[in-house]
């Protein structure tokens, strides 16, 4: 890796770090456990990784081998992972929609 | 660079900002839904890009690993109970922490000769981050699931060993950052991560769970930064340093929520040496009948149920929303007041209520609630200990001291629903029980809270 390319990558760790740090911590701690589930299903970018070790050209088969395992793991998270984060921030969604039909009943 | 080179990484790109935007949108439940909505567009443009820009020869493996993965994360998605959310989510660290540390030895594999000095060091962080995080990952979500016992598994002379351990991995990793010839090096490293991974975990007990899960959550998005610090790919270290991030500012909430620091939590092996210390408050425990506990919340105004861990292993949380539901109809205001560390994940609760159809504007941080109890007509804690041992604030001694508590006992009256007279997970001795304000229904949670529902009917 050459310098530029090193400080660069520097930089955007240290950007995503301090913007990450902005934006996770306005969280609220009711939708901490989605939370987690979606910064993991986001993480399951490694699976771009994956690929390339599974399929690239020059690639001895053993790293192939290794490359299917990850592509299998990350794509495990990536589908998983946003499937039960949607099916998590569904339950959280449908209760304004609830409250409307409460309220309604009450004024009626 | 040719032309679909500079498409892949446009996708990166667009990802990345999709990304950042979706856990922006986290921070309401009525836009999270729609973030996520980004973030999988974001993901599907990247995996595209990526199998456009790369030179892509070999499609067998790719498209298995995708299949596969597709149909065991579908599967989990739609199958999983909201219950075993924590072991679900300890699961998925190590499946990441596992891709991660698989892309490494992949790379170590085919480039480890030609490898600059910082990539190496950052592959070698990767790998031993990636394969600690996947056995820890993999105890802990044996630990939530039962298959191991939650109980801490403690040794004589335990820290000194992991130090040795420690100390080798990191030896190891140095040399094979100095010397990248010697292969052995960065096996021996990959084994002693591994071993490392388990030694850590094992000591901690399950109530420290919520720590332990952030501080994974932190590694595995770390491991897959270090992942493009190698592969020299910015939407990698993005998505990894946002996740890294995450997972730190949670245990960092977690810890204080339990008035404890990190270290003391991973080398104190909490909840093991305690059976002693708990002092003999003297006092008795009072029963009260579940007509009588009917009766209370019937006649109350105030009501506020606080719910622990209990809660979630007798599957109590449609139970306690049917109980409200009733008390709100007699004109009861009913809440919930929500611990930080209650239950074996962050948020935990507040997951489990949701999909009881609580409304999540009847759920109370400590902060809003505890100013409400000494107006509280009934506190109903429901399978909580440590987060109500008022222990915490008033007895210095306490092993709990200083721990932010839910302060129920300064409500007019607490019911206590609990399985029997034993002590917590803990083994801690609580006050709160004894209190002459305080009454004990015994029973499992949720044939408890279904029986006082009827007789709430009958009042």
């Amino acid at each position: 890796m050459n310098p530029a390319v090193l400080i660069a990558s520097v930089y955007v760790f240290a950007l995503a770090a301090f913007l990450g740090y902005q934006v996770i911590s306005r969280v609220p701690p009711l939708l901490h456990t989605p939370l987690m589930s979606a910064t993991n299903a986001i993480s399951g970018i490694s699976l771009i990784g994956s690929l390339v070790l599974a399929g690239a050209a020059h690639y001895p088969l053993g790293a192939h081998i290794l490359g299917f395992v990850a592509v299998t793991t990350a794509t495990i998270n990536v589908v998983g992972g946003f499937g039960i984060t949607d099916r998590m921030l569904k339950m959280f969604g449908k209760r304004k929609t609830d409250a409307k039909l409460a309220a309604k009943e009450v004024s009626r | 660079m040719n032309l679909n080179t500079y498409f892949m990484e446009a996708t990166y790109l667009v990802a990345s900002i999709l990304f950042i935007l979706s856990l922006k949108m986290m921070s309401h439940p009525e836009t999270a839904r729609r973030g996520m909505f980004l973030a999988e567009g974001g993901m599907f443009a990247a995996i595209i890009g990526t199998l456009v820009g790369t030179n892509i020869i070999t499609w067998t493996w790719i498209i298995a690993g995708l299949a596969l993965g597709s149909i065991i994360g579908g599967w989990m998605a739609v199958t999983v109970p909201m219950t075993a959310m924590p072991q679900r989510t300890a699961l998925s660290h190590a499946f990441g922490a596992l891709a991660a540390a698989l892309v490494g030895i992949g790379e170590f594999v085919v480039h480890a000769s030609e490898m600059g000095t910082v990539t190496r060091g950052a592959l070698g962080f990767e790998v031993m981050l990636g394969a600690l995080t996947t056995t820890g990952s993999l105890i802990a979500a044996g630990k939530l699931q039962g298959v191991i016992g939650g109980k801490p598994i403690q040794f004589r002379g335990q820290n000194a060993v992991n130090l040795v351990i420690f100390l080798g991995m990191v030896t190891s990793f140095f040399y094979f950052w100095a010397h990248p010839e010697v292969v052995v090096a960065f096996y021996t490293m990959l084994t002693l991560a591994f071993v490392f991974g388990v030694m850590l975990v094992i000591p901690i007990g399950s109530a420290d769970m919520p720590v332990v899960m952030s501080l994974l959550n932190s590694y595995a998005g770390l491991a897959a930064a270090a992942t493009g610090f190698v592969l020299g790919n910015n939407v990698l270290i993005i998505a990894g340093t946002l996740d890294g991030f995450s997972g730190f500012i949670l245990s960092v909430l977690m810890c204080k929520a339990m008035n404890r620091s990190i270290t003391n939590v991973l080398f104190g092996g909490f909840g093991s040496v305690i059976a002693e210390a708990a002092t003999d408050t003297g006092g008795v425990m009072r029963e009260i009948s579940l007509d009588d506990a009917a009766m209370q919340l019937a006649f109350a105004n105030r009501v506020v149920f606080v719910p622990g861990y209990g809660l979630a292993t007798a599957q109590a949380q449609h139970a306690v929303r049917e109980l409200a539901e009733l008390l709100e109809s007699r004109g009861v205001t009913v809440k919930y007041a929500i611990h930080p560390v209650a239950g074996r994940m962050p948020g935990h609760m507040n997951v489990l209520l949701a999909e009881a159809n609580v409304p999540y504007s009847s759920l109370y941080e400590m902060e809003q609630i505890n100013p409400e109890f000494p107006s509280t007509d009934v506190a109903v804690v429901i399978g909580a200990n440590d987060v109500v041992n008022p222990d915490a604030r008033d007895n210095p001694k306490s092993l709990i001291a200083g721990m932010p508590i839910l302060e129920v006992d300064r409500a007019k009256s607490v019911i206590v629903l609990k399985r029997g007279q034993g002590r917590g997970f803990s083994g801690l001795e609580n006050p709160l029980f004894y209190k002459p304000c305080t009454t004990m229904l015994y029973g499992d949670a949720k044939s408890s809270l279904s029986h006082l529902a009827q007789a709430v009917q009958h009042v």
